[in-house]
Order: structure tokens, then C-alpha cells, then sequence
């Protein structure tokens, strides 16, 4: 299925490819066998029940945990050199931020530019177009000024956005990224989305939320512990499939959005 | 005739007559480095939510300056020793078994203190216990003010380095991570300035209070402002007042200089947390959202 997606570049290096990884701590198996492999230039769904091994993965492709087995390339290359490059970006749950820290808007943009700067980290011009650009895009340049902790969800949601924008990275990793949004910023997240993946990034979003799998994704990635299926929504994101993911629970569930706790 | 000769030099007497004194200068000097060291270090002491783990290293010292004076090298090296050892053994300890990291951090510090105490009435040496717990900027000796300096241009050095990245850090971890910023360096880094600073504060406030001159100027700053940079100018504003007016308070009013220090610190804390423009309780009815 990816083949014919990737028909027409086949020149390209993948975005991401995971060849059979384990990753265990301590013993306790959180991923086997996982093996994956994206374009660039895609959005793709990561789905599964809590435990099944999400954030694993997402620490797998940012380097946080070594996999046992198997290994991880991203545009073909290590993750740590990934890292180098700025390659990879993290957009976080709001939940995971403290909101009262003392940094602007633009503050927080800015450290999308850190890898980029030598170690005092002090901002060139070209560091400020590029914050200031990747603020432009979200629509938050009116409140550059504003304490993070000012911001709506949404609103801050979209700064973190803005910092990926501004880290240019190729491969964006989004947790639960319409968890608490507006309806503004939900729209504006699926354009910049799509001009996302037009530009060749690829961007992974883990949800629970299956309604926004159908609309957003053109690809999607089920797991359990392992990558149970991968290719595309139409193809994949079947009841059957689904099912399977959620460990034998009806998928009645897919009319709306719903979390782990009820599928389980 | 003799109200008026006061009011004539009183301003001038209370302000220049202790700077005649060689030990003012000095207790004046180091006490105001030392709230400049602290004062920078407590931003991200309060950021990062480390106000117990700065209690903990601070009493860890204790034994470490015992044995440096036992040992006749200089007591910050003993600290350091210590003080890092203590947040490693707390790590570890947290790591291993069942217990609750605070109940880890409290057990860690207190056993190290005490270990302290019983090394002191042990170890034949002309320690001060008192000076170890209390302070003495006002009779500090040469190699102190020396160490202090050196101490603090270290912690001040790296602090302004990695200001940054620290401060990245402090707020999102996993991002600094994933862009490639080493942040088990930058952890036992902020541990180790955090061991040096309190080997610092130790000198003009004494171990038992010197948790405050970590936190209290980071978290008056904290009331004033959004912005980090202007947090970290007005916590070591605040933090270098407090020790010189301290001081000052302390050789008129003959009291015990670290407890001025550390009760003009709160002063100003509390004047913060009344009437500061946003979060001030008296004004934050509109803002808090």
C-alpha cells in the first residue's frame, strides 16, 4: 500500500523507517517487532489504546529510548544524527506544559531555533525571520508579546506548533494534538497540516480520537505493543482492523471521539 | 544642640561609619556576591521546583566541609563532594526501592547532616560549629573571602553559559532532548552549581537557612514579572539588597546576621506577594485567569 503511495519517488529516502524494533524496560516488552516505513510528504495517524505502546514509539523516533532490537532511520540517517539536524520536532499535550513559567509567545518559538544557534544561544536575523514567519503561519503574531500562560489551549497549542515551524524539521510528532482546542484552531491545524505534508514533511499524530483519524489522515498506523497494520486510511482504517487494535471492543466506538478508558 | 548634630551626620554615620571597619568591607562584599550567586541560581531553583532538593544539598555539606577542614584542604572541594554524593544517593535510593522521592530526599539530607554534627564533636579540629550553622560573614578570613570568590565566579561563569539551555530545560525538557541538548549534563550541572552555591551561601548565612537564600529571591522575582530575564535581574536585585541591608541591620541592631539577611529576604517576599502589580494579592482579581 505504501508502494503505491510512494510510486513516482521511489528515488526518495523514506521519512521514517523502522526496521522490526523491541523496545523493553527493564524487562517489560512496550514494543516488538514494530517495523514502519513513511514517505515524506504524508500525515499519518498513530493509534492505539493507552499502553499499547504510542508514546514508546514517539521516544523511539526522538531518541529517548534505545530500541533493544531493530533500528530507526530517519531520512535515512541515525536518529541522534536526526537530532543534529533538527530533523525531528515534538509538539506536547497542553497538560504536559507549566503555564505559569515566565517565558513570551515568541520566547517559546524562539527555542524551536536553540539547535540551530551556537552555545550562548544568542538569536541571529535569520533566527528572528524564522520566528517570526513560523508565527505568522499560526496566527499568533498579534500576541508574540503575550506570557504563555495567557494563551486559550488552542492558542498555546498552536505556539508549539510554531516553534516545529520554526525548528524546520521534517518529521513533526504531534501528542493528542485536538485534545482541548477551539474550533479556530482545529481548522488552522488541518490547513497547516495539509501544507505540511505539500512542503514534505511528515507529520504523526497519536490519538484516541477516530473521527479525526478518518478526517485528517492519509495514512494511519495501528498499534498494540506492535504495528498491527500500516497504509492507507481508506484501506486500513477498517472495522475489522480497528477492533483488533482495541482488543475485541465493538467499533461502534468510531461514531465519536473516545478514549482508551472506554474502549477498554 | 545635640538633635541637630544628630540629624546633620546621622544619615552619613549610619550609612559610612561601619565601611571604616576592615570586617564590614569584607562582610559587606561577601555577603553581597554571595546574594548575586544565589540570587541568579534560585530563578531556576524555583522554576524547576527544586526548593526541597536545594535543602537537601544544602544540609549535605555539612559533613564534607567537616572532613575538607579535617583533612586541612579546602572545605568547598569536601561540600561538593558531599553535597553531589547526596543528590547521587538520593537518585539511587529513589531508584531502587519503594519509597517516595520526598521521604528519600528528607532521609538523605538529614542522615548526611547528622553525620555532620557527629563528625564535628569528633574530629579534633577549631571548627565553629557555629559558624556552620549560622554564618559569620562578619569574621570571615582571608581564604574564605578567596574560596567564596573563586566559587562564585565558577557558578556565576557557567550559570551565564548555559543560561539558556538551563532555562529550556526548566520548562520543556523533552523538547531541549529532542533537538540534542544533553540535559543529563545540563541536570548535574544545575546540581553541581547548586552544591557550590550553597557552600557560598553557607559563609554569610550558615547551612540551616541558606535553602532560603536559594528560593526566596527566585520566587519574589517570580511575583513581579513574566519575562526570565527580568526574573533573573530582579531575583539578584532583591537577593543583594536584602544582604546588605541585612548586614547593616545587623551591626546596629547587634543581632545575628544570616537570620537579618534571610528576614529582610522575606520582608520583601511578603511585600511582593502583597502588592505586586499582577500577582499580588491585593491586585490579582482581574488578571489570574
Amino acid at each position: 500500500m505504501i508502494d503505491s503511495l510512494r510510486k513516482g519517488k521511489a528515488t526518495e529516502i523514506s521519512r521514517i523507517q523502522a526496521n522490526q524494533i523491541c523496545v523493553d524496560y527493564n524487562g517489560l516488552v512496550a514494543l516488538y517487532d514494530a517495523s514502519l516505513e513513511l514517505p515524506g510528504g504524508c500525515i499519518c495517524g498513530l493509534v492505539g489504546m493507552n499502553g499499547a505502546g504510542k508514546s514508546t514509539f514517539f521516544k523511539a523516533l526522538m531518541g529517548f529510548v534505545r530500541p533493544s532490537r531493530g533500528n530507526i532511520l530517519i531520512n535515512g540517517q541515525s536518529v541522534k544524527h536526526a537530532q543534529r539536524d533538527q530533523a525531528v520536532a515534538y509538539v506536547p499535550q497542553n497538560e504536559g506544559i507549566d503555564c505559569s513559567f515566565p517565558v513570551s509567545v515568541w520566547d517559546v518559538v524562539m527555542m524551536g531555533r536553540y539547535g540551530s544557534m551556537d552555545i550562548f544561544r544568542i538569536p541571529r536575523e535569520s533566527d528572528r525571520k524564522a520566528v517570526w514567519h513560523a508565527l505568522e503561519r499560526v496566527e499568533l503574531l498579534d500576541l508574540r508579546r503575550r506570557p504563555i500562560g495567557e494563551l486559550s489551549g488552542g492558542q498555546r497549542k498552536r505556539a508549539f506548533l510554531a516553534r516545529a515551524i520554526a525548528q524546520r524539521a521534517s518529521v513533526l510528532l504531534l501528542d493528542e494534538p485536538f485534545s482541548g482546542v477551539d474550533v479556530r484552531t482545529e481548522k488552522l491545524m488541518a490547513e497547516l497540516f495539509i501544507q505540511f505534508r505539500n512542503e514534505g514533511r511528515t507529520i504523526l499524530i497519536s490519538t484516541h480520537d477516530l473521527s479525526h483519524v478518518r478526517d485528517f489522515c492519509d495514512l494511519v498506523v495501528l498499534i498494540n505493543k506492535t504495528v498491527l497494520a500500516y497504509g492507507e486510511t481508506s484501506k486500513v482504517f477498517t472495522s475489522e482492523n480497528i477492533t483488533m487494535t482495541f482488543g475485541g471492543m465493538p467499533p461502534n466506538l468510531l461514531s465519536g471521539p473516545i478514549t482508551s478508558e472506554d474502549s477498554l | 544642640m545635640i538633635n541637630q548634630a544628630f540629624a546633620v551626620a546621622g544619615p552619613f554615620t549610619w550609612l559610612f561609619d561601619p565601611l571604616s571597619h576592615e570586617f564590614m568591607r569584607r562582610a559587606l562584599l561577601v555577603s553581597a556576591l554571595v546574594g548575586a550567586v544565589c540570587g541568579l541560581l534560585s530563578c531556576y531553583m524555583t522554576l524547576k521546583g527544586w526548593a526541597l532538593m536545594g535543602d537537601a544539598v544544602s544540609h549535605a555539606v555539612m559533613p564534607g566541609v567537616v572532613v575538607a577542614y579535617a583533612l586541612g584542604i579546602p572545605f568547598s572541594i569536601g561540600a561538593f563532594v558531599f553535597g553531589v554524593g547526596s543528590v547521587a544517593l538520593i537518585g539511587f535510593v529513589k531508584q531502587k526501592s519503594r519509597v517516595k522521592e520526598d521521604t528519600v530526599i528528607g532521609l538523605v539530607f538529614t542522615g548526611f547532616f547528622a553525620l555532620g554534627l557527629v563528625l564535628v564533636s569528633k574530629i579534633k579540629s577549631n571548627i565553629d560549629l557555629m559558624h556552620i550553622l549560622f554564618g559569620s560573614p562578619l569574621g570571615i578570613s582571608n581564604a574564605d573571602l578567596m574560596q567564596t570568590f573563586i566559587i562564585s565566579v565558577i557558578v556565576v561563569v557557567f550559570l551565564l553559559i548555559y543560561r539558556r539551555d538551563l532555562m529550556l530545560y526548566c520548562f520543556d525538557p523533552t523538547h531541549a532532548r529532542s533537538i540534542g541538548i544533553n540535559t543529563t549534563f545540563l541536570h548535574y550541572l544545575l546540581l553541581s552549581v547548586l552544591s557550590l552555591a550553597a557552600v557560598a551561601g553557607l559563609q554569610t548565612v550558615g547551612i540551616i537557612l541558606v535553602v532560603a537564600m536559594l528560593i526566596t529571591p527566585g520566587a519574589t522575582a517570580y511575583l513581579l514579572t513574566d519575562r526570565f530575564d527580568r526574573m533573573t535581574t530582579l531575583a539578584i536585585m532583591s537577593s543583594v539588597i536584602s544582604s546588605i541591608i541585612g548586614v547593616y541591620i545587623s551591626y546596629w541592631s547587634d543581632i545575628e546576621t544570616g537570620g537579618s539577611i534571610v528576614l529582610v529576604q522575606t520582608i520583601i517576599f511578603l511585600l511582593a506577594f502583597l502588592f505586586a502589580p499582577r500577582y499580588g494579592i491585593l491586585n490579582s482579581q482581574k488578571s489570574i485567569p
